[in-house]
């Protein structure tokens, strides 16, 4: 009885060694533990044993059973652990083509920079205001301190509708207006669409986007101009961005600056974009003039205020480097697909 | 304004480079915009005395020099007629560059050595103008003595550097070379010396030779004049036509040249009449009359009207004040004896008759941002002056001036530490003063008073803003710390409308929409383009009075050209699809001819073409953007008609039953017009209302507790028969346990009748507080059934 139950163990371990499908795997159970099994055939033998001798062959047998068990478990979990992997394996895919993209449009770039724009000067406690594109020549020109026949109308080629209306030239009417309308504190920036009968080339189109901002409160300064269009730029164009305020001349500020930032693509060094200057001429800056506030019913004074306006178009341009403004209003998609 | 680096030095000393100078100029508010170098392109071309000239041994036309140029002595071949042994030349030698590139080598003419070059004027850029004789068949003779060796552009003037300025408008005294020197020194820290104007005696008596009347002192607040006799009219000298030409001012002859000269030097415009030609001798300055003409010194013929200011004399206007001279009064070689008129004219008059004559000029630019009334004399003085100099006549003795306005300087007061105050500084006063007293305002201070007297050249300085900027420039924008108001505490969110708008573009561009941006402008034609027939019938716009073109001439009151337009053009680059949108207001007219302004309404217009977009995919698009505004459920669709679509495929977009926009299929004639041959669907909508009315506002309900019962319902209908009238009548009969009803085909063809199509839906049943039941179900069920049969004439599939 022992020789056939150490026989039967023998058996089975080398028959284990050989197994390599879970079908042989069943096999082997079927063989050797099933119903009509080898062990179990034998252990029904135990009954023609010596009673002393069946405890003994009972432990026996059922060591090597529950040995066998085990074995076959284990053999068990890593045969369908191979076989998962080789099924994995066989559906594998070419994880390099090209993914099925949902249908996706894009905004068109002024709106992307306009919106980062909105996003740096709301940080800031602006406000955003709006006023029409068809405007009185009041707001657009005598509010803002350029009286009829004063040569800095000829700078800004007017569309004209009749003799007091006319497509502004500039977002600054609407600080005009909001003025009007608003006490101080004010803290806006106005982007909009603007017009000057300009010809449309690489640089020039008669319809163009600008975006303004006005601060009016007590104690306002230039300091202030200075500080917040450098956050402004930073913000735009990245932490190490210098700006650099010119004096200049606008009718609506006193005093007036142009504002360069250090090229951002050459940090200074001198390149094509900054035409070798390191610098980029960006933005229109000023303390608020004192006729202007009076206009519109604050007591220049008691109050000061800061203004400073830029071109959107512009602002796109030098951001993504394109070459030529008539770009923006061709809408090719494959122009309005890279941004 | 264009500033020889030579001249402007006569008047203050430059103590950097020019490159510096230009920055530091730049920085106190002259901006550069370019540093010239003067005669950049001719190097090596030294004056050269010819010692001899003999005929070439084997060649007619050439003759063999030998030339001193100082060093040495070498050997040059010509084939110019005009050189003789004596004659100062240039002389080109071995290595010399002249304008145009060219390289001079030594060389070897038909078997002669030949080790440079003589020059022509032309070779040298020059023209008769620039130097008598330059215009020459041949080699340029130099009449003045020079010695050999010395470079041609140190003899001629031709060298140095040149600064070009860009004046803003606020400062008309700097259009001219001591307005340049003043502000050098100024930013430099140098001395401003002003040039020294005296006169010698002269003859006579001006009052006997002429009489001067202003008839309209408001436009012409003085008027100055000098007479001088014995003029001989010839060319100015060699440093006064290098002088203008650097300045960018073409030398004509001495009398002209010298009030060029006084211009640029002075700012101040300058004009020289030819005595004989003023009639009466008298000088009028009037209004033109009523008809009244004259031709320019451009030859040109012009129409004066009555608001126009001109210079006449007892009959006839000899010549636009403050804009251009007269052809009738032209100094020329006869001359003999010339008036000075040096005036001061009321700047935005002159800037309308220029404007209306389309003539603008050196004079005009400077005189139409106001110049200084003290000017007018120091400057007729200086031309004087420089006719004494020049030898190009006598001067009358005595001036006529006739001056209507004050010519003491304006005073100021302002509260001194507001300058302070605007920049952000804390200066003292001392240093305020300081500042002002170097840009040539005087100050007086008492207590918390600034008294400020400005000089007249400066009508720029009104108040405290105007001292600030001055105190800012001089002391250094750079060098105002950069802050951070305080205080100015603002909320800093987007408004409603800025949310929504946001939502719905990223809502499109999510659907696959691309975003695009066009003209606000659009051609009165483009209606006929967009399906009008009847002109009568285009709607009414504003329109633009001085358009860049008839085809930019009006104001769009549709989106819809714009949206075609760019269709047609990525069409016509061969994109295979092309699905965009456009967000820009459209303008409304209240009443024509515009009183006030137009509305402005914000509209959204939708157009897609290619790869399976149809109707249906474009109002799937509004109704997404309907849902996100929470009108889904207001939003409806109507057949309906447009001049640009297709008339079965058009639809009236209503909310709450009013009109807010309309979509369909484009017309196939309107796509021709847009050179557009594929199917394409446009949209459009009064994006304004919908934003207004836009609703928000999430309400949660809860998630359903009780399973739902599907049923389908297989319909066939009369074709004619719409799935808004089916939908209606579903849920009118589906009662509270109808929960969802969808349309899941729509079939005609095989096994369905001609004129008819298979309509499918799947209702939804479900009640919030019970499982229904079949009987409950197929009870309302079979009344929807039983409704649709009787109202719509259909039949279960």
């Amino acid at each position: 009885m022992r020789e056939k139950l150490e026989q039967i163990r023998l058996e089975a371990v080398q028959a284990l060694e050989k197994l390599n499908s879970l079908n042989e795997l069943e096999d082997f159970r079927v063989r050797f533990l099933g119903k009509k099994g080898e062990l179990t055939l034998l252990l029904r033998e135990m009954g023609s044993l010596p009673a002393d001798e069946r405890p003994v062959m009972g432990r026996i047998a059922n060591e090597i059973r529950a040995f066998l068990e085990n074995e076959l478990e284990t053999k068990t979990a890593v045969l369908k652990e191979a076989e998962l992997r080789q099924k994995l394996e066989s559906e594998a895919i070419d994880v390099t083509v090209p993914g099925k993209r949902p249908a996706a449009g894009k905004l068109h770039p002024l709106t992307t920079v306009l919106n980062e724009l909105k996003d740096i000067f709301l940080g800031m406690g602006f406000e955003v205001a709006e006023g029409p594109e068809v405007e009185y020549d009041y707001y657009n020109f005598e509010a803002l301190n350029i009286p009829k026949n004063h040569p800095a109308r000829d700078v800004q080629d007017t569309f004209y509708i009749n003799d007091n209306i006319l497509l502004r030239t500039h977002t600054s009417p609407v600080q005009v207006r909001v003025m009007e309308s608003q006490k101080p504190p004010i803290k806006i920036i106005v982007p909009g669409r603007v017009y000057r009968s300009d010809e449309v080339d690489a640089t020039h189109s008669p319809i163009f986007h600008q975006i303004e901002g006005l601060v009016v409160d007590k104690g306002i300064t230039m300091g202030d101009l200075k500080g917040v269009l450098d956050v402004f730029a930073k913000a735009l164009f990245g932490p190490e961005t210098r700006t650099k305020f010119r004096p200049h001349h606008f009718p609506f500020t006193e005093p007036s600056a142009e504002v360069d930032v250090s090229c951002a693509i050459c940090h200074g060094a001198g390149c094509r974009v900054c035409s070798y200057t390191g610098w980029i001429e960006i933005l229109g800056a000023g303390m608020v003039h004192p006729k202007v506030l009076q206009y519109a019913g604050i007591d220049p004074e008691e109050y000061s205020g800061f203004a400073f306006g830029m071109g959107l178009d512009r602002i796109a341009n030098i951001k993504y480097g394109i070459d030529d403004i008539r770009l923006l209003f061709e809408n090719d998609i494959r122009f309005l697909k890279q941004f | 304004m264009k500033v020889p680096v030579n001249w402007v030095k006569d008047y203050t000393d430059i103590n950097v480079s020019v490159k510096e100078l230009a920055d530091m100029m730049t920085m106190t508010g002259s901006k550069v915009e370019e540093i010239i170098t003067l005669g950049e392109d001719i190097s090596n071309v030294v004056v050269g005395r010819i010692l001899s000239v003999d005929r070439h041994p084997d060649a007619d036309k050439l003759v063999v020099c030998s030339v001193d140029v100082g060093q040495e002595t070498v050997q040059i071949v010509t084939g110019a007629p005009n050189v003789e042994a004596g004659q100062l030349v240039p002389v080109a030698l071995h290595g010399a560059r002249l304008p145009g590139g060219v390289t001079i080598k030594r060389g070897k003419l038909r078997g002669v050595e030949s080790q440079g070059m003589l020059c022509s004027g032309e070779e040298l850029m020059l023209k008769e103008e620039d130097y008598p004789g330059a215009g020459v068949n041949g080699i340029l003779i130099l009449k003045e003595d020079y010695a050999p060796g010395m470079d041609i552009k140190e003899a001629l003037d031709l060298g140095g550097e040149a600064i070009d300025f860009e004046i803003t408008s606020n400062r008309p005294d700097c259009l001219s070379i001591i307005g340049i020197a003043r502000e050098i020194a100024i930013t430099c820290g140098t001395e401003f010396r002003m040039p020294e104007v005296s006169l010698k005696a002269g003859v006579g008596d001006i009052n006997e030779e002429l009489a001067v009347r202003v008839e309209n002192p408001d436009l012409c607040p003085r008027y100055m004049a000098r007479v001088v006799k014995d003029v001989k009219v010839g060319p100015s000298p060699q440093w006064m036509r290098r002088r203008l030409a650097a300045a960018g001012i073409r030398p004509i002859n001495n009398i002209v040249d010298i009030t060029n000269y006084v211009m640029l030097e002075m700012g101040q415009p300058m004009h020289a009449f030819d005595i004989e030609d003023i009639e009466g001798r008298t000088i009028v300055v009037r209004n033109a009359r009523p008809g009244e003409t004259i031709k320019t010194l451009d030859d040109k013929d012009r129409q004066l009207t009555e608001d126009m200011l001109v210079i006449a004399d007892v009959k006839k206007p000899i010549a636009v004040a403050g804009v251009m001279g007269g052809a009738n009064s032209e100094i020329t070689e006869k001359t003999k004896c010339i008036v000075f008129e040096s005036a001061l004219f009321n700047a935005p008059s002159v800037r309308l008759t220029s404007k209306a004559l389309g003539l603008r000029s050196e004079s005009s630019m400077r005189f139409e941002k106001g110049l200084d009334i003290n000017t007018v004399a120091l400057a007729l003085d200086r031309a004087a002056q420089l006719v004494q100099e020049l030898g190009a006549g006598t001067v009358v003795n005595g001036m006529l001036d006739v001056l209507s306005a004050s010519l003491e300087k304006r005073t100021i007061s302002v509260r001194w530490n507001r300058i302070n105050e605007l920049l952000g500084l804390s200066l003292t006063v001392d240093t305020i003063c300081g500042i002002l007293a170097r840009v040539g305002i005087e100050t007086d201070v008492q207590g918390d008073t600034l008294t400020a007297v400005i000089p007249t050249y400066r009508n720029d300085i009104e108040g405290a803003a105007d001292l600030a900027e001055e105190v800012a420039r001089v002391y250094g924008y750079d060098k105002i710390p950069m802050t951070l108001m305080e205080g100015s505490a603002a909320r800093g969110q987007r408004s409603r409308k800025e949310k929504l708008l946001s939502c719905v573009k990223n809502r499109l561009t999510g659907a696959g929409l691309y975003e695009v941006v066009t003209y606000s402008f659009t051609s009165p034609d483009i209606y006929r383009a967009i399906g009008y027939t009847d002109p009568a019938e285009y709607p009414q716009a504003v329109k633009i009075a001085n358009p860049l073109g008839e085809d930019q001439s009006i104001m769009r009151r549709t989106l819809l050209p714009s949206i075609l337009e760019v269709l047609s053009r990525n069409y016509n680059r061969r994109i295979s699809s092309c699905r965009i949108f456009e967000i820009n207001p459209v303008f409304l007219p209240k009443s024509l001819p515009l009183t006030e302004l137009p509305d402005e309404v914000l509209t959204l217009a939708i157009g897609e073409y290619g790869n399976d977009t149809d109707f249906y995919t474009l109002k799937g698009v509004i109704e997404e953007v309907a849902d996100l505004l929470g009108l889904g459920d207001r939003l409806c669709f109507e057949r309906s008609s447009h001049p640009a679509l297709h008339h079965g495929r058009t639809a009236q977009i209503l909310l709450d039953g009013k009109p807010v926009g309309f979509m369909g299929e484009v017309h196939p004639k309107v796509l021709e017009n847009f050179q557009l041959d594929v199917r394409s669907c446009v949209a459009e909508l009064d994006l304004q209302t919908l934003l207004d009315t836009a609703n928000t506002e999430k309400q949660y309900k809860a998630l359903p507790r009780f399973p739902a019962v599907n049923r389908d319902l297989a319909l066939i209908v009369d074709k004619k028969v719409t799935a808004a009238q089916i939908e209606k009548v579903i849920k009118g009969k589906g009662g509270k346990i109808l929960e969802v009803v969808e349309l899941f085909d729509i079939y005609e063809g095989k096994q369905i009748p001609e004129g008819c199509k298979s309509m499918a839906y799947s209702l939804t049943y479900r009640a919030s507080d019970r499982t229904l039941v079949d009987d409950e179900v197929n009870a309302v069920h079979q009344k929807i059934v039983n409704a649709l049969e009787a109202e719509l004439g259909a039949r279960l599939r």
